[in-house]
């Protein structure tokens, strides 16, 4: 075993731990009773037919969505109304959105340093300097002075990448990165992703993207209608589906 | 895709030249106003229009007309009486800004032009700037009202013409932007109260004239205070202005934040970044950029109705001109005169709108 994959390995630690955790939109119960734990280190890969609930709890992690019921402790921290608490998660949870979410008024260098010059109040001499260092990683330095509009999707995805590694974050949320893109531009997102896993990054990733969560995952979820049907290591879960609908869900996918 | 790279040429692939039977002068006359029978006829009616108007007012204008002389030489000629503004040059800019003090609202208005030039410069854009702009403030109150360094007094009843004008529209614009953007910002608040405060405030500005508001400030609000308290006129009429433009441009602004797509919130909160950061560094440089067009709208406007303060006997430069008219000497050149200060207001306001369009163009960032 190389290096690589000793440092890929999960540990002992849980970095997010939700315990029955609810939520309504109004009168309507979109999330059940969810239970989740995820070690350091950890390649979690979500799935589920639209409108499960997937992306909705996923961004509960860093708030951007409200629970009503149940415990969401994000690296020691439990999320509640307090917005110091949340600040403090957020810039410790780093997110990819499907629609990229780049500041379209800032440079790519801008959109990365950002975050680490305000939130963490870095130098931004230094803030810029390990911007460059995650636009090499993601093979895209040559475009720094230029704005997102200037980008094509796979590369805005990419920047988008970048800007939440500069913020060096315990964990990444990926929510659908790859849905809005056009197929040619899939692969080099996907790849940047497999790096991030290789090095060992925490990351929860809601795709649709089944050869990803194949080679990549730890484990592999199965959501529908607003709770956590199934999961297990992707060997098993692809091979040997236990629950009807995931059965079903893979044969209309795969 | 880009831009760049959509123009990019591919190797091995012919690339052709748009055809060339669609250009050059003849080409364009007859694919823009020759190119139907009624686009025709529109375009010789037009041109048989400024044959009629043009060449008359051009004699009116610039031959037949006198351009510094006295009103008697002016009733023997049939053209332009373009010295009425020479003759009373001093009374139309400055009103009844005492004798031998001219120097003062001068420099005043060269200081305010010249640092509104300067502030061009986004790159200028500055916490410096701001202590520019506060001391200049300081300077120019000073320089009108004297009482120090041996410069007398001079009350702001006597501030009129041209200076009164520009300081009522820039430092009423000035003003207003910032409080028109926080109350957008209120009015957007998840909190009842300011929410609440804010709302109540736009509507009830926005429901009365300006004139109205000028007057409460001017008549009705002195009733309020305390015996013996006095509060400046001018300075009420400049605040009158103030919550009138900044109740405008809030909505405007409110407009521009409501276009903003929900992702641009989610990523700055995602950043961690706190609210204040989220509204000066994401939200409100994008929202503000799409609502250039109709703020200079509201701007411009707010230019224009500083004319109103006549109303609360203010004499601003259109009132000093009328005054300058009620002179029987003069009276028969108000065409000219109005001609005059319609070309004065043209060119700040033209400044100010091809400003705006640069700002447009150097903010844009492709998408």
């Amino acid at each position: 075993m190389n290096e690589k994959n000793i440092a890929a390995k999960p540990d002992g630690r849980y970095i997010i731990e939700i315990r029955d955790m609810h939520k309504w939109y109004g009168d309507f119960h979109v999330l059940s009773g969810i239970n989740l734990q995820v070690k350091e280190r950890e390649k979690i890969v979500i799935c589920g037919p639209s409108g499960s609930g997937k992306s909705t709890m996923i961004r509960c992690i860093n708030r951007l969505e409200e629970h009503q019921k149940g415990q969401i402790i994000v690296n020691g921290t439990e999320l509640s109304t307090d917005i110091k608490n949340i600040e403090k998660v957020r810039a410790e949870v780093g997110m990819v959105f499907q629609h990229f979410n780049l500041f379209p008024h800032l440079t790519i260098m801008e959109n990365l340093t950002l975050g680490p010059i305000w939130v963490r109040k870095i130098p931004k001499k230094q803030a810029e300097e390990t911007a460059m260092m995650y636009l090499e990683k993601v093979h895209i330095a040559e475009q720094a002075r230029k704005f997102p509009g200037q980008l094509s999707g796979g590369q805005q995805q990419r920047v988008a990448i970048a800007r939440s590694l500069c913020m060096q974050p315990k964990v990444i949320l990926f929510d659908e990165p790859t849905s809005a893109l056009d197929p040619e531009m899939i692969k080099e997102v996907l790849d940047v992703m497999i790096d991030l896993a290789d090095e060992g990054m925490t990351m929860l990733v809601v795709t649709h993207e089944m050869s990803f969560a194949k080679s990549v995952a730890d484990r592999v979820m199965f959501m529908d209608a607003g709770q956590i049907v199934e999961e297990n290591n992707p060997h098993d879960f692809f091979d040997n589906p236990q629950h009807e609908r995931t059965q079903l869900f893979l044969s209309q996918i795969l | 895709m880009s831009e760049d790279t959509a123009q990019q040429k591919k190797p091995g692939r012919e690339y052709l030249d748009a055809p060339i039977t669609k250009i050059g002068a003849v080409a364009w006359l007859r694919a823009n106003l020759f190119n139907t029978w009624y686009n025709s006829l529109l375009s010789v009616l037009l041109v048989y229009g400024l044959a009629v108007t043009v060449p008359p007012f051009f004699k009116w204008a610039f031959v037949d007309s006198l351009w510094n002389s006295s009103a008697a030489a002016c009733r023997d000629i049939d053209g332009a009486c373009w010295s009425i503004i020479p003759q009373n040059v001093k009374f139309i800019f400055l009103g009844f800004f005492p004798t031998g003090q001219e120097w003062r609202p001068i420099l005043a208005m060269a200081i305010l032009i010249g640092l509104v030039i300067y502030s061009r410069e986004r790159h200028r854009w500055r916490k410096s700037l701001l202590w520019m702009w506060l001391i200049a403030l300081v300077v120019m109150g000073t320089l009108m009202h004297g009482g120090v360094f041996g410069m007398p007094v001079v009350e702001t009843s006597k501030w009129s013409g041209l200076p009164l004008t520009l300081m009522l529209s820039f430092f009423g614009i000035i003003a207003a932007y910032p409080l028109g953007v926080l109350l957008a910002l209120g009015r957007r608040s998840r909190m009842p109260t300011i929410k609440t405060m804010c709302v109540v405030y736009i509507e009830m500005i926005r429901g009365v004239p300006l004139i109205s508001l000028l007057f409460m400030s001017s008549v009705m609000f002195p009733l309020f205070l305390p015996e013996g308290v006095t509060i400046d006129k001018v300075l009420r009429a400049q605040v009158a202005i103030i919550m009138f433009t900044a109740a405008y441009i809030a909505e405007v602004v409110r407009g521009g934040l409501q276009a903003m797509p929900r992702g641009q919130y989610e990523a700055a909160d995602s950043l961690g970044l706190n609210y204040g950061q989220t509204m000066r560094l994401v939200i409100l440089p994008q929202a503000l950029k799409i609502v250039i067009p109709p703020t200079v709208g509201i701007l411009l406007a707010a230019f224009k109705d500083t004319s109103l303060v006549v109303i609360i006997a203010l004499y601003d430069i259109l009132k000093t001109t009328k005054v300058t008219l009620s002179n029987p000497q003069w009276t028969n050149y108000s065409t000219e005169a109005y001609i005059f200060l319609a070309l004065l207001y043209f060119i700040f306001c033209y400044a100010m709108s091809s400003y705006s369009r640069r700002l447009e163009r150097e903010l844009h960032t492709g998408r």
